[in-house]
Order: C-alpha cells, then structure tokens, then sequence
C-alpha cells in the first residue's frame, strides 16, 4: 500500500483538470517543444557522443591502436585527421577515445552513486550514532581537496585502471552522501515512512521503496553534474599521465602525448580536449533545464 | 566582543584538528603499500640488500604510530624527510623533501598571489553587476559564457590560449621557464599565460557565486523593506546589503582561491612552471612518497586555512555577533 505513495504523488500535482490522460509520446513530445535552445543543443549533442560511442568500431577508419603510417602526419586524404605521436589514425582514436573515456567515467559516477546512495540513505534511515559517525568521516574525507587525494592514493596504489575507476568512486561519493543524506532527510519524517516502520518493514526496504523514489529528481540532477566532475577528474589525471594509461585511446592522454604539437600551431591536439569540454558543457546544460524544471522555479521578472 | 572572540577561537580549534586527522590520513595510506612496493621504486637491477635496506628505512617493520610520530614531528621542525630519487643507487646522493619543496612553493605563491590579485575584484565587480541586472542581455551573456568556461578543463583553455597568443601571436612566452636568478619583471612576463588562464577559470567560478549570493541576499525581506521606504538603491546596497554580504563574499572567495590550489596543478604542468604542483605530479608518477606526503600536506593546509579564514571573517563581520544580548 504505501509503496504506492511516493508514485502517486508527483502525478497529483500535475494532473490538470482539463487535461485528459495522454500516451507518453505524446507528453514526450509536449515536453520537447518546451525545452529551451540550450538544452536542446545539450541533448543533441549528447545523443551523438552516445551513438559514437556505441558504433565506434564502425565508424573508425583504422583500429584503435594500430600503427597506420608516420608520426605527426598532417591532415589529408588518408588520414583525415593526421596521425599521432607514434603513427596512430587520430580519428580513429578520437572516436574510440568517446567509448573508453565516457564508459570509465559513467562506470566511475555509477559506482560513486552506488556507494553514496546507498551510505546516504543510510544514515538518514537510521539516523543516531551512525548517522553521526558517518558524517564526521566524510566531513574529514571532504576537508582536502580531491584531486591532491587522488594524487596520494595515486602514488601509494600505483596508476592503474582499476585504482584510478576506485579511488575517484570512493572520493566522490562523499559529495553523493551529503546531497543524499540532506534531501532524505526530509523524507524520512514523514507519515508513510513511519507507517512503513511500524508496519515491520526491513531497513532496505525503507531505504528502496519507501524514501528512494521520492528524492530520485534531485539524485538525477546530481548524476548529470557528478558526472562531469568525474569526467573532468579523469581527464586531468589523464592529461597528467596518471590515469588511464597507454596505447587505450582516451583524450585526456591524447591531449599530453601530441601537445607539442601546439608549438608548430597546429590544432590537433586541442580536438580531443574539445571532445570533453564540448561533452560537459552539453551535460550541463541540460542539468540546468532539468533542474529549473522539477524545482518548479519560474523566472520572476 | 567575547561571543565573536569565543566563535572564533572555537573555529581555530576545529581547523587544527582537521589538519591533524588529515596528517594521520595521509601518512598511514602508506600501510596500503603493494608488496612490490620497494622494486617499483628501485627498479628490477636491484639487490634482495638494498630492498630489504629500503623497506627497513621507510620503516615498514614499525609500528603506523611510531612511523607517523616520528613523521609529524620532523614536519613540525621544517623537516619532511628525504626524497626517494637515488635511493636505490650506492652511495646514492638524497635530497631532503624541505630543500625540493621550498623553492617550488615559492613560485607557484607567486602564480597564485598574481592570479588572484586579478581575478578576485574583477569577478566581486562582474558578479555584483549581473546580481543587480538580474535577466539582462549582459547576464545571460555572462551565464552563458562562464557556463562554458567552467565545463571545459583547464587544460583546453591553457593551450588555446598558448595557440593564439604565444604561437600565433607571439605576445607571451609559450613556456613558463624560470630559474632563480630570473629577474621579477622577467618573472611576471613568463607566467602571464598560466595566470591568464587560472584567472579565465577562477573568474568564471567566483563570478557565479558571487551574483547567486547576491541575489540570494536581495531576496530577503529586509532589503525590500528598506526599498519600499524609498531608499535610493545604492544607500540599499551599501548600507543594507553590504553589511550582511560581507560572509557570502568572503566565503566565495576563499573556495575559490581554494580551487586555485588545485587548480593550479594541471596550469604548471602545461606551461613547464617549476611549481609545487607539478613537483606534486613528478613524484607521483616516481612514486617518490615523501615528496608526495610533503606536497599533500601543504596543499590540504592551505586548503583549510582558506576556509577557516573565510569562517572567521564571516563570524569577525556578522552584526548579530556585535550586539549580544
């Protein structure tokens, strides 16, 4: 019975009196015409980072880490993009490099979640001592920066894909915690979770069913921005060779191994840096609709 | 004065003992060693002698509290132990942490302090404005492009820029190369493009929190009080507003010159600067641990101070804290 709740909640506040029940395309389609210029190039850019990744051996002219010619051939004919350091199709690379370097950080994100959603509403669950417990450990976890962590660990563990998939997890879901345990707290008081309690429900099944489907809106938006934040990380730790290690096509490492090139004035090595800025302004701007949407703010004027 | 004395104090008090559970953190990672720590270090040529030599100095045969007391109470003296670089070799020559470090941090001091003399009006000034001309042409504008300049990685900024201005254009010098004896104007003429960059960053970023603050504090009651009783909007700014956004303001400065501590990492390794942090990333990738540990403990010190100095001026300058009851 009270499972029931939380899904006939949002639906109450946007039934509309006139508005008779339509089919989810149709809604889809009525959502889409509203969407503002912005999201709707974050959106599109998104799908086709999306379809590269998934059809990468397709698409790719040569394979991932073959040698195809010369190092540091310029664009032409047969390589369109040129060739990197050691004679690798730089397309080619690029368009694995989306599969690799998106997969890695969506897996990262994932697991973060995973582990920060789940602590989280934990600690909102039961609240007491292990709420407080848990807390005080993220807060010491959260009081130096990030990256210098990572670096640490980094330098202890040895950089591995592995290590690197574990560490950025672990280290973001600090921030996965709080915003979990901040918006279920909220939840927790109120009636049907109660109710769920006395009933006997076990402790997952409070967690699960009764709190996680009412703070899943603000969670989705968090994904979005952690994502970018992992993406960003990884990159970085790429970039500074201490990430995802060679011949894996990824475009942080494709940055740092043909940036010389820069110094010649030649713009090849900034596209796979333009690959992730392009990604992350487009998944940001598509938080921004979403968020704006499901806070209910409207712009005042 | 005693409620703000006391807050205050209390602050200090919880900074140091951050500082000192994250010292604990960061030198007891080293009981996640793998086994082959030491033969990573040393390399394959080495002897059973020398690793189990080097496995005894790093005090792998101790206990954590003995090796971190002993740790913590060199760092207290200025001493942070002695780098790994030449361990392996015989009679090899080993440089002391402090000695590498010093000199590093001093540099990158400089790339900061010159960032941020820059970028912290410039973004109070930009983010004041789009505050107040809230769904202007000029706000959205501005929303937009620090959106993307916040979304890009540092990196990507860093080389456009060393593209167009110092390959192209060659108005800035594409490396950041400096040595000792490199004069101050000299100096500040090699790290124009990292502190291009870093303020490109920081600007964005504090810019954006500085109007949301902003426009956060407008919102309350008490500012629309003082407008309805036809106050001219700059009195309402200056004698309303500014009192109570003294918190937010230093508050956003402070993170974000605590995102230029990181920051500042990936900017030196584009530009070749010899500063700390990519010291930092050098011996990461050496997995030179003493120089690591050292590294970490300064960048999470500073990272904390900024914020406890933040915490402070928000308690020095709160106008409830003046008048207790």
């Amino acid at each position: 019975m009270s499972a029931e709740l939380p899904e006939t909640a949002p639906v109450a506040t946007e039934a509309l009196p006139e508005a008779p029940r339509r089919g989810w395309r149709e809604r889809a389609w009525r959502e889409l015409r509203h969407i503002p210029p912005s999201a709707l190039f974050g959106l599109a850019v998104i799908l086709v980072y999306i379809v590269v990744a998934t059809l990468a051996p397709l698409l790719a002219p040569y394979p991932e880490t073959q040698l195809v010619g010369g190092p540091f051939e310029p664009w032409g004919e047969q390589f369109l993009l040129g060739t990197d350091q050691l004679g690798r199709d730089m397309l080619s690379r690029l368009i694995f490099g989306a599969r690799n370097t998106i997969g890695i950080a969506i897996l990262t994100t994932a697991l973060a979640f995973l582990l920060g959603g789940l602590l989280g509403l934990m600690a909102a669950v039961l609240g007491g001592w292990t709420d407080q417990l848990m807390g005080r450990a993220i807060d010491v976890l959260m009081a130096i920066p990030q990256l210098i962590f990572a670096l640490v660990l980094l330098s202890i563990l040895g950089p591995s894909l592995i290590n690197l998939v574990l560490i950025i997890a672990v280290l973001d879901s600090t921030r996965v915690f709080r915003l979990t345990r901040a918006v279920a707290m909220n939840v927790v008081v109120m009636d049907f979770v109660e109710a769920a309690r006395l009933q006997g429900e076990g402790l997952l099944w409070v967690m699960t069913r009764e709190v996680l489907p009412n703070i899943l809106p603000p969670l989705v938006a968090e994904f979005g921005l952690r994502f970018c934040f992992v993406f960003l990380t990884i990159s970085a730790l790429s970039f500074l060779g201490l990430g995802i290690q060679p011949p894996t096509a990824d475009w942080g490492s494709m940055v740092r191994e043909n940036a010389t090139l820069i110094t010649y004035g030649d713009v090849t090595p900034l596209l796979p840096a333009g690959a992730i800025a392009l990604l992350t302004v487009a998944v940001n701007f598509v938080v921004d609709w979403f968020l704006h949407k499901t806070s209910g703010l409207r712009d005042e004027h | 004065m005693t409620p703000i004395v006391k807050t205050a104090l209390k602050r200090l008090g919880l900074g140091a003992i951050t500082l000192l559970v994250v010292s604990v953190i960061i030198s007891l990672f080293v009981a996640l060693l793998p086994g082959d720590f030491a033969k990573a270090v040393l390399g394959q040529a080495a002897t059973p002698e020398t690793v189990a030599a080097f496995q005894r100095e790093i005090g792998l045969d101790r206990s954590p509290v003995e090796r971190y007391l002993e740790w913590i109470g060199g760092v207290v003296q200025g001493d942070f132990g002695q780098s790994y670089a030449g361990a392996g070799s015989l009679g090899g020559h080993r440089r002391d942490v402090a000695d590498l470090i010093a000199p590093r941090l001093a540099n990158t001091l400089i790339l900061a302090g010159v960032t941020a003399l820059v970028a912290v009006p410039l973004a109070l000034a930009l983010g004041l404005l789009a505050a107040l001309h809230r769904n202007s042409i000029f706000d959205r504008a501005v929303n937009l492009i620090t959106l993307t300049a916040i979304s890009a990685p540092e990196f990507f900024l860093a080389y456009i820029l060393m593209l167009f201005l110092a390959v192209r254009w060659p108005v800035f010098h594409a490396l950041s190369s400096v040595s000792p004896d490199t004069s101050a104007l000299e100096h500040l003429q090699r790290i124009a493009l990292p502190a291009l960059t870093l303020v490109l960053v920081i600007v964005a970023h504090m810019m954006r929190m500085t109007r949301a603050a902003i426009i956060n504090l407008l919102a309350s009651p008490y500012i629309e009080m003082a407008r309805l009783k036809g106050l001219s909007p700059g009195r309402v700014i200056t004698h309303h507003a500014l009192a109570n956004a003294w918190a937010p303001i230093a508050n956003v400065i402070a993170l974000n010159l605590a995102y230029l501590v990181v920051g500042v990492i990936v900017v030196e390794v584009v530009f070749a600067y010899p500063g700390i942090g990519q010291l930092m990333v050098d011996a990461v990738s050496k997995r030179d641990l003493p120089v690591v540990q050292g590294c970490a403990l300064i960048f999470a010190a500073t990272y904390i101070l900024l914020n406890l100095g933040a915490d402070i001026v928000a308690i020095v300058t709160n106008p409830r804290l003046l008048h207790p009851r």
